[in-house]
């Protein structure tokens, strides 16, 4: 039993009725991506080449495999976390909007286990 | 219930214009980078695919049509990076105010143009476009 009072639940929450998870998640992801973002955009415009075997040479090494990993994850929840306001607030109709979200959830999923899978299989199989 | 005016209510708001841009554009940047994370996992998929379903990818993503996309990829980055970071220094509280905001709209205006000169002539000057 919850020692909160009736009122003092539903305070706060805000029109998601989900108070300040969205926005502090949000924010811990986009803090996250600074520092991830850059050192993927820096790595990628380092490798001499992006050859195959550059490549997942590159992919192969365990930092690089982590931080790829917490790249793609951070970066597919905050991309959640951001395209759902959007269609939130330009979809229209209870319906609609639900199989959109739906679907902007099932996509990121997608993405994120397809970026992890990738990785690892590069990181662990020894570059076929 | 009467239907009530929900959130893009944009015509009601008395908007300057580097309000409306700024806002509008860090919105615009993070949906193409939406997009740019699906370029991102299929590049990482062709990789594990090995040398044949990478090669297949690489004549893909290497065609014309994809090296401006690259280009817009980094000026998109550069602005959603600079803009996310004056989101995370009002989430502070600080640079809330008035003059503060339109100092920190033009800096991430110049900023993001800035970084994304440097990555572009970066990417220009390797092998890579």
């Amino acid at each position: 039993m919850s020692l909160r009072s009736p009122l003092g639940q539903v305070l706060g929450r805000g029109a998601a009725k989900e108070g300040v998870h969205h926005w502090w998640v949000q924010r811990l992801t986009a803090v996250a991506l600074v520092p991830l973002a850059i050192w993927f955009v820096v790595s990628l415009l380092s490798l001499p080449t992006l050859s195959y075997p550059v490549v997942s040479a590159w992919m192969g090494q365990a930092w690089t495999a982590v931080l790829l990993i917490l790249f793609v994850l951070s970066a597919a929840w905050h991309s959640q976390l951001g395209v759902r306001v959007v269609v939130e607030d330009y979809v229209h109709g209870r319906g609609m909007r639900t199989v959109a979200l739906a679907l902007v959830t099932y996509l990121h999923v997608l993405a994120a286990a397809a970026g992890v899978f990738a990785v690892i299989k590069v990181a662990l199989g020894g570059a076929a | 219930m009467a239907e009530r005016p929900t959130s893009p209510h944009l015509s009601v708001y008395r908007m300057h214009r580097y309000t409306l841009l700024t806002s509008v554009l860090n919105r615009a940047t993070g949906l193409v980078l939406a997009l740019g994370l699906i370029v991102l996992v299929y590049w990482l998929m062709a990789v594990a695919g090995g040398p044949l379903s990478y090669a297949h990818a690489s004549a893909l993503l290497g065609r014309g049509i994809f090296k401006i996309l690259w280009l817009a990829l980094l000026a998109v980055f550069s602005y959603h990076l600079c803009a996310g970071l004056r989101h995370l220094v009002w989430d502070s509280g600080r640079g809330l105010e008035r003059a503060q905001s339109r100092a920190s709209a033009y800096l991430v205006l110049i900023g993001s143009a800035v970084l994304f000169a440097a990555l572009a002539a970066w990417l220009l000057a390797g092998r890579h476009a």
